[in-house]
């Protein structure tokens, strides 16, 4: 099994001065290929913050990060943005483009890369679309799906470009009981078909079940693994 | 296909934005049409005010033309003596010379009975100093006492002066002395006249009491054939007292042009205006498309995360600021053919749609898109997507 996150001693502070405030302290972490972890901890003891910074979103500089063979600390811009391109990010709110049907949305991901071409990647978004039971939907946009549909259209819209790794903070959030654990076991069957790795923060103790390991942050402290 | 999706994918992206909020684009198109028409129509009076400044020159015919040094425009002469013309026909290459005599007076709406100021041209009917047939073949008419031309082309406001004649009412006043209107020709309405009255230079005297025969306003030479009128111009420039402009034809059109463009503030009125609507049409697009851009913030922020490198957006936001100035546009050129036409019936200046007019205000409208995307940009800065979980 290949390691997929590295994390080694990462420090990070928000502010500067007086006003700093360290928020993650000595984390060390390593995640391996396909593997599902959950991330839990109290308000305000940083699982968002880690999050961003695996994700390439926020910059780090003391320690060692480690994604997808790429180190994060003071990195550059265009090495992140590569990395980026191989993760799927499944946000808390959907952040779907409102201004596009389910199938464009999932075709942002495709767009990027560009290998595809246009029939192709309106056949691999409607097959995702499908897959999350949303194939009745293509044409709809944000503003006529319900809360949980649009939620399964942004797990399309991040497993459609096969990524490596994905990367969920509170997928659950606005959702229902029913419908947060039905769009949490679709993300983890999909992603165990394609050994898709799975970093997901959760508040909510009713999806514990479907991780491999779970992993405790409190005061930017890993407290149990 | 790289090179396409380079600007084809943002592009597209930026259509589907545009064409998803049908009020707030439908706002925008008004924006740039408001900018696009304000520049069509202050071009249009522009070049119309050029054209019909040079409309009376453009009807001379004649090789090389004299004036006063401090003569500004046709329309305001300084007088001169009419021996300074005749000094001209020592030339060897000088064939005829012919004095011109204008004068803006009061012209008496047969119908209405209101005085209204127009341009008078006082000329000896035996030449041929204009190049209206109309003219030409009224010489005979001209040559009796208180006869005169008059432009079909001047402003209504004199009157329905061809139905008059028709009607036989062809006797009205000028600077308060009585005239027969023996015919009608056509020059053409300037910023500086109204309208325009030909008539015998004897006739002008009697309109214009006070003017004498030897003090004259424009003088026109005719050469011999095969004379340059360049080399004449240079002879005679040496020969003739230092206060006398000398033009060729081309010379004086160009005199003419300049005086509205630079002496004139008519010209820098026009100009001013063309900058405001782009001022204005500026404001427009760009709080058009920084609202925009703050309004997509998320969705931005959200496909920076997802690997969208900056430069996307960029593109995203010029193809939206294209598509406005070609959205605008269309509306705008449709709207502004129409009210030239109203301008060419209702005013009686020459307003045509010329292709280089089209061109140059499209390039001023896209120009004006992309210097409001330009603005606008640095709102993308705002897309951060650390803050999107
Ligand atoms: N942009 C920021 N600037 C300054 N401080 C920040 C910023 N974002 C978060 N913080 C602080 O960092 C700490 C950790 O925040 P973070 O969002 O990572 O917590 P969290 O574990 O995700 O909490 P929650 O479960 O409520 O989402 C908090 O004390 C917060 O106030
Ligand atoms: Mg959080």
């Amino acid at each position: 099994m290949s390691t997929v996150i590295d994390v080694e001693h990462l420090d990070f502070s928000f502010g500067s001065g007086a006003l700093t405030q360290p928020v993650l302290k000595d984390i060390t972490l390593s995640i391996q290929k396909g593997e599902i972890v959950l991330i839990t901890g109290p308000s305000g003891s940083g699982k968002t913050t880690f999050l961003t910074i695996i994700g390439g979103l926020r910059q780090a500089f003391h320690g060692s990060v480690r994604v997808l063979d790429q180190q994060f600390i003071n990195s550059s811009e265009p090495v992140k943005v590569k990395v980026r391109q191989q993760i799927g990010y499944i946000f808390q709110q959907h952040n779907l483009l409102k201004s596009l049907t389910a199938l464009q949305n999932v075709s942002m991901t495709l767009e990027m890369g560009n290998t595809l071409t246009e029939q192709q990647r309106r056949d691999r978004s409607a097959e995702m679309l499908i897959a999350v039971g949303l194939g009745d939907r293509l044409e709809y946009k944000p503003g006529q799906l319900s809360g949980g549909q649009l939620q399964r259209v942004s797990i399309a819209r991040a497993l459609v470009g096969q990524p490596k790794i994905i990367l969920a903070d509170e997928p659950t959030a606005s959702l229902d009981k029913q419908s947060g654990y039905e769009a949490v076991s679709l993300l983890k069957r999909l992603a165990k078909e394609s050994q898709t790795t799975i970093l997901l923060v959760t508040h909510d103790y009713r999806i514990l079940d479907i991780a491999d390991r779970v992993v405790e942050l409190e005061d930017g402290v890993i407290k149990k693994v | 296909m790289n090179k396409l999706a380079w600007f084809y994918f943002p592009a597209r992206l930026a259509w589907r934005q545009l064409i998803f909020d049908r009020s707030k684009l439908v706002a925008a198109i008004c924006g740039v049409l408001f900018a696009c028409v304000l520049v069509f129509m202050q071009l249009g009076f522009k070049d119309s005010l050029y054209a019909s400044a040079a409309s009376a020159p453009v009807k001379l015919s004649g090789d090389l033309f004299l004036m006063h040094k401090q003569s500004e425009a046709m329309w305001r002469p300084v007088q001169f003596k009419r021996s300074e013309l005749m000094r001209a026909l020592g030339n060897p290459a000088v064939a005829e010379v012919y004095p011109l005599y204008l004068g803006l007076a009061p012209f008496k709406n047969i119908q209405t009975q209101v005085k209204r100021t127009l341009m008078v041209y006082g000329f000896d009917p035996d030449s041929q100093i204009f190049n209206i047939d109309e003219i030409k073949s009224k010489q005979i008419d001209l040559r009796l006492k208180d006869t005169v031309l008059f432009d079909e082309y001047s402003r209504p406001e004199f009157g329905p002066v061809r139905q008059l004649l028709e009607a036989d009412q062809n006797v009205t006043e000028i600077n308060d002395y009585k005239v027969n209107i023996v015919g009608l020709f056509r020059m053409g309405v300037s910023f500086a006249a109204d309208g325009n009255v030909i008539t015998s230079d004897l006739n002008f005297m009697r309109i214009f009491p006070r003017r004498h025969h030897s003090d004259i306003d424009m003088g026109v030479i005719k050469l011999h054939p095969g004379a340059s009128a360049k080399q004449v111009e240079a002879e005679l420039k040496s020969q003739l007292n230092e206060f006398i402009n000398i033009f060729t034809y081309e010379e004086l059109l160009k005199y003419e042009k300049d005086y509205w463009a630079n002496t004139a503030p008519i010209g820098f009125i026009f100009g001013f205006g063309t900058v405001m609507g782009w001022v204005v049409g500026l404001v427009i697009v760009y709080q058009i498309l920084f609202t925009d851009i703050a309004n997509h913030r998320n969705e931005f922020a959200t496909l920076k995360a997802m690997g969208y490198e900056h430069s996307y957006f960029i593109r995203l936001v010029f193809a939206s600021a294209f598509f406005l100035a070609v959205l605008g546009f269309i509306p705008g050129y449709l709207l502004s053919v129409g009210l030239y036409h109203l301008a060419e019936s209702q005013m009686y200046m020459p307003m045509p749609m010329l292709l280089s007019k089209i061109i140059t205000v499209f390039m001023f409208i896209l120009s004006m898109c992309v210097m409001a995307g330009l603005l606008a940009i640095r709102k993308l800065k705002d897309a951060n997507p650390a803050d999107m979980f």
